[in-house]
């Protein structure tokens, strides 16, 4: 038996508004909320409402047969409550059907594992808690933003019980081995690590509307034959992908909600195939093999590396600046300014970074489509403007004087 | 092979004595072209004193050789060509004569599926100088033109204006008839005025006088060329800026060639609203008269479109690119204040946006009051600017250096910690270029052709003088910034190359002259 495991990312950042040097002292407004509603309601119409009630059809259709796995940042969660619950109300209906896994990460799409291992831990903690809330059971599978892995990483997912972590099937990990099979990162007892099958990820969520493609238009039964020549030793595909793939990136006139619409159908045909969750896999194979994965690898970009947030002067000085904030925040946060805390989570977000990536050349294109800034190099300014104002909102908690309220 | 292909060009100034960017781009795109196997016959106006009884001297003529390497890729498709113009052609070789090229024989080929071979071939590529007796200078204005003649010739105002009464009668008439079609043309858009002006073969003496204004000047200038045209063998004509279009369409008309005009400023980005009729007219008439015009950004060809409702299928886009005097080695001076410096440099006039620079500066001196602005550059605006600037309380942030030359340009520039170029309207704008060449962030408008292909700089509105005092200030406070932009502006500064635009600029006269 093959299973295809299908894994969806729903991320939302808390988009900064133009926040110039003359803000700074002034007003704690960082974030662009009219913006970031105007965005979340955009793609809950044109990608969370119909491709979650697709998705809910399809697990009634198949008797519980279709099955796949979600996972939601927390700022996404908390953007969907504020601007779209009738997207969250979709997911939690997903939810009840038992046959969606929703998964962990950090609450905030932080790299603070990289920088600030005790932030990264109450992020996890924070979102396992938010999950079993909303979704009504504790996820025991950990994704970490943009799916980044390497040893440590694997081994601290499994410190905090899970067991299993998902990764990129890159080339340079994998060598000759194949992303089909269950993997035991270096450095772990219990966790399992899933790769993503890159190839087949990408036809759908990069290539099915390119036009220069020489497989398109990619029709499910092509699709399907492609995952039914797998060998039959292959115990799962892991086909990862944004869930902004369906009617956002790939727009709903290309057909990509007709192709998921036909798909188990097609995998179906040959009954040797079936669809699992990452935890349902993870509790069904033993790994074949250990991987060793001594530096982090994403699954973003050409190089899989982290260079689309930390490539340049500039981000790497927005990281470094965020950081070093950390413990102040949180003795703010203990004398009582939770809320500058929080704003100081929110910017942790990785997003951030990502608009201050200079690689233009290459994989350019994309960080542009994704990016609310004319420039990577506005988007460092009103970073580091918002950083600099909550800095010196945080010092001013450890004066003697009375606090002054935040103005927004 | 390409096939040759020879351009009679109407330019401005040559090395060693390039006064402008308008000078600069003509220079850099004649060895752009030279890359290109283009033959170019250059002419520029020059004046010269009394001793010289020609309209006409060829100062240079050599053949350029120019290395490029072709590779020869075997894919299973067959051998593809692709080829490549190397960098090294701005200072010409000594010319050899008579050698065919030094191209290397090909390497025999083994049977790899994707083998590459290399050669290198030379192109003997012609570069004829002309200096045509004139006294047209790319930023001379209607206003003071005498005066200007007085200061360029050393002559007085008094010998120029008996010479112009001197001069062989049927000289002065054609000027004056030339003139006369031109006006009446750039009012009617008739071209067929002028040619009947033309319509004589008659060799006529333009030496030893100059028109006694700017635009008889110009009209007489047109008619020298005219002669040059008669003399010269070339396929295609091409002409830059107003002063020279009644010329290249005399050339062109002579020789019955295409004509190819090039934009650098019109008669709006200089003047704004307040433009010159006359100026704006004969910009027109060229514009009408040619087949092909060169744009030195998108944003000129958009204004080419909506001033001038030029005929969009005409316009092309070549920006500009860096010259080897724009690439200098970083000029590590001595900085006598550890204050942060942030320059203004250009001229003091409307269309470089002095005052919105004054404005940035109030605004960042009440948050970070030790930087220190420096306004370089003169123009009419420069009284103003400085009671301006005293009104704002600036008085003692602000340094203005006056109008600076040579090595003071450069030296200025390496002091200054950020450059920024406020333009309101600029069709390209080099200084930018510059100032990152010297390793200096930049601020520049987006109002500015050179914002369209810069990416390492910071771009702002021009009016908006919060957001430039923002940039400013993020520049000050996050050295971050400051190394990305003159990091990655370096790089990308290596690929505004001269030899890519020539490129596109012989893929326009191909089109004309097909």
């Amino acid at each position: 038996m093959t299973s295809l495991v299908f894994y969806f990312q729903i991320h939302q950042p808390f988009r900064l508004r133009r926040y110039t040097f003359f803000d700074i002292g002034v007003h704690d407004g960082y974030f662009d909320d009219t913006e970031n509603a105007r965005i979340v309601r955009r793609v809950a119409e044109k990608c969370y409402l119909p491709m979650t009630s697709l998705l809910l059809r399809l697990v009634e259709k198949h008797d519980g047969r279709f099955k796949c796995a979600f996972s939601v940042s927390g700022t996404a969660l908390e953007q969907m409550e504020l601007w779209s619950p009738e997207s969250l109300a979709n997911l939690q209906r997903l939810a009840a059907t038992g046959c969606v896994e929703f998964l962990c990460e950090t609450s905030h799409h932080s790299l603070a594992f990289l920088a600030d291992r005790a932030e990264f831990e109450a992020q996890v903690k924070s979102q396992r808690q938010r999950i079993k809330q909303l979704f009504g059971k504790e996820p025991t599978t950990f994704r970490n933003t943009e799916l980044v892995v390497d040893n440590r990483v694997a081994r601290w997912a499994e410190e905090l019980g899970f067991r299993a972590i998902l990764g990129e099937g890159a080339d340079h990990l994998l060598g000759w081995r194949t992303p089909h099979r269950v993997y035991r990162p270096e450095s772990c007892e219990r966790i399992k690590i899933l790769l993503r099958s890159y190839k087949l990820s990408d036809d759908i969520a990069f290539r099915f509307s390119n036009r220069a493609w020489s497989e398109w238009p990619l029709t499910t039964e092509r699709f399907a034959s492609w995952v039914h020549a797998l060998p039959p030793d292959d115990p799962f595909v892991g086909l990862f992908m944004d869930f902004e793939t369906f009617g956002e990136h790939q727009w709903h006139d290309t057909g990509i909600f007709a192709f998921m619409e036909h798909l188990p159908d097609a995998i179906f045909k040959n009954p040797r195939f079936d669809f699992a969750t990452p935890s349902e896999i993870a509790a069904r194979f033993d790994p074949i093999a250990r991987l060793d994965i001594p530096h982090p690898v994403s699954w973003a970009d050409a190089e899989r590396d982290l260079t689309a947030w930390l490539g340049n002067h500039m981000q790497r000085a927005a990281h470094e600046a965020l950081y070093s904030l950390g413990p102040a925040v949180r003795k703010a946060a203990a004398a009582g300014r939770s809320d500058l805390y929080e704003k100081w989570k929110k910017l942790t977000t990785s997003d951030h970074v990502y608009y201050q990536c200079t690689k233009w050349f290459s994989d350019g294109d994309v960080h542009k489509y994704f990016s609310p800034y004319s420039s990577p190099h506005d988007a460092f300014i009103a970073f580091m403007n918002v950083l600099d104002d909550l800095a010196r909102r945080v010092a001013r908690v450890q004066e003697p004087t009375p606090v002054e309220s935040p103005t927004s | 092979m390409t096939a040759p292909l020879k351009v009679l060009m109407l330019g401005w100034e040559f090395p060693p004595h390039i006064s402008g960017g308008l000078g600069t781009a003509c220079y850099g795109l004649t060895q752009g072209l030279a890359h290109h196997g283009v033959d170019v016959t250059f002419v520029v106006p020059k004046t010269w004193g009394d001793e010289d009884q020609s309209f006409l001297k060829l100062v240079g003529a050599n053949t350029v050789p120019v290395k490029r390497w072709t590779r020869i890729e075997h894919g299973e498709t067959g051998p593809r060509v692709a080829s490549s113009p190397a960098l090294d052609a701005r200072e010409p070789e000594a010319v050899v004569q008579g050698t065919p090229s030094g191209a290397a024989p090909l390497r025999a080929g083994t049977a790899t599926a994707r083998e590459e071979r290399e050669r290198t071939e030379t192109l003997q590529t012609t570069l004829r100088l002309l200096e045509v007796e004139s006294t047209l200078r790319p930023y001379l204005g209607e206003s003071g033109y005498l005066q200007q003649l007085v200061e360029l010739t050393g002559l007085t105002a008094e010998e120029l204006v008996r010479r112009f009464a001197d001069a062989p009668e049927e000289a002065r008439r054609a000027v004056a008839e030339l003139e006369r079609a031109l006006f009446e043309a750039s009012a009617s858009g008739e071209l067929s005025r002028i040619e009947a002006v033309l319509g004589s073969e008659e060799k006529l003496h333009f030496s030893g006088f100059y028109g006694p204004d700017l635009m008889a000047e110009v009209a007489r200038y047109a008619l020298v060329v005219g002669e040059v045209a008669r003399r010269e063998a070339f396929d295609v004509v091409h002409a830059h800026d107003w002063m020279t279009y009644p010329a290249g369409i005399v050339a062109a008309r002579v020789a019955k060639k295409p004509l190819v005009v090039h934009m650098h400023a019109c008669e709006y980005d200089r003047s704004g609203e307040h433009v010159n009729e006359r100026v704006r007219g004969l910009e027109q008439l060229g514009l009408s008269a040619a087949e092909r015009i060169v744009c030195v950004s998108h944003y000129t060809a958009n204004v080419l479109r909506q001033r001038y409702h030029v005929d969009p299928d005409k316009l092309r886009v070549v920006h500009n690119a860096v010259t080897h005097k724009d690439q200098m080695e970083a000029w590590h001076w001595e900085k006598h204040i550890p204050e942060p410096i942030v320059l203004f440099l250009g001229r003091v006039t409307f269309q470089k946006g002095p005052d919105y620079f004054l404005e940035a500066a109030a605004r960042v001196v009440k948050v970070e009051p030790s930087v220190k602005f420096v306004m370089s550059g003169s123009g009419d605006m420069l009284p103003k600017m400085i009671e301006r600037a005293a009104r704002l309380g600036l008085a003692r942030h602000i340094h203005f250096t006056g109008f600076l030359k040579g090595a003071d340009v450069e030296r200025m520039y390496a002091m200054a910690d950020i450059y920024v170029m406020p333009s309101v309207s600029e069709p390209f704008g080099i200084s930018p270029l510059e100032a990152m060449a010297l390793d200096v962030p930049v601020v520049l408008s987006r109002q500015s052709g050179v914002s369209e292909i810069l990416r390492n700089a910071l771009k702002v509105d021009f009016w908006d003088v919060q957001d430039m005092a923002n940039k400013i200030l993020a520049l000050i406070r996050y050295p971050a910034l400051a190394q990305q932009l003159t990091e990655e502006g370096r790089n990308e500064l290596a690929t505004f190359r001269w030899d890519v635009r020539g490129k596109l600029v012989r893929e326009i006269y191909e089109e004309v002259v097909a």
